[in-house]
């Protein structure tokens, strides 16, 4: 017996059956990272090319060390869940799960290297 | 029989049309720019691999970095950086552009186009502003 109407059921869901807050999360992480990218792009593109020491000591600083550390965690989770939603437009059943698990855990496994060489260099 | 199929040239096995059917449609400069928001996107994986790489590389030892930077500094790597750059301002305007578009505003067709052109415009400007900037 089903004790919920089905609109009570549908109502606020939408065709995905999550309702907004995957593009809501989208939309947070978007206006996050266009505040956080222009001034990352400067910071890691003086560093790139430079000796080991000016790049050690560029990313010991506060400002670049929490810039990247917050361009890598919003950054992939924003292409996490945009890669799901690609993956779910173009692959089905256990392929889908798959690609999906596969780049979430990816997204985690890059995030988390980078968060490591930031502390290495930073602490 | 023969009436069927020539009312629905473009069927799939329930009958129904196919969309968006890629092949027959015309392309379009809101249609290119959109479906160049997602590729840009998945694409710059590449390049914060590099990134990631070459942080960790210069974070372990000065023999390691010298590997890493080799890689990131070669033409290879200018290659990916420089396509990742252009890449990460296409898809910030583009990004901009979704949420002027969830707002409301924009949608008629004259406003898309013009946004479209401004968004594959304004990622060249602003990639070449970048290198300049940084070199």
């Amino acid at each position: 017996m089903r004790y919920l109407t089905p609109r009570k059921r549908a109502e606020g869901k939408g065709a995905g059956h999550a309702g907004t807050e995957h593009h809501w999360s989208m939309t947070v992480s978007a206006v996050g990272l266009a505040f956080l990218v222009p001034l990352w792009l400067y910071i890691f593109g003086k560093a790139l090319g430079a000796p080991r020491d000016v790049v050690l000591d560029t990313f010991a600083r506060p400002l670049p060390a929490i810039l990247t550390a917050l361009v890598l965690v919003v950054g992939m989770r924003h292409f996490a869940m945009g890669a799901t939603t690609m993956i779910e437009d173009y692959a089905r059943g256990t392929t889908r799960k798959m690609l999906i698990i596969f780049v979430i855990s990816l997204s985690w496994v890059i995030a988390a290297t980078g968060l490591f060489a930031l502390a290495r260099m930073a602490l | 029989m023969a009436d069927a199929k020539r009312a629905a040239p473009v069927a799939g096995s329930a009958g129904r049309p196919l969309s968006p059917h890629l092949q027959i449609y015309r392309w379009q400069v809101p249609m290119l720019t959109s479906i160049l928001t997602r590729i840009t996107g998945h694409a710059l994986v590449a390049g914060v691999v590099l990134a990631v790489w070459w942080l960790l590389a210069a974070a372990t030892s000065d023999s390691y970095f010298a590997v890493a930077d080799a890689v990131a500094t070669s033409w290879f790597g200018d290659l990916v950086f420089t396509g990742s750059l252009w890449a990460v301002w296409y898809h910030y305007l583009a990004g901009l552009r979704h949420l002027y578009y969830d707002s409301g505003h924009g949608m008629d067709i004259p406003t898309a186009e013009k946004l479209g052109w401004a968004c594959i415009i304004g990622s060249v400007v602003l990639t070449v502003i970048t290198i300049l900037l940084v070199q």
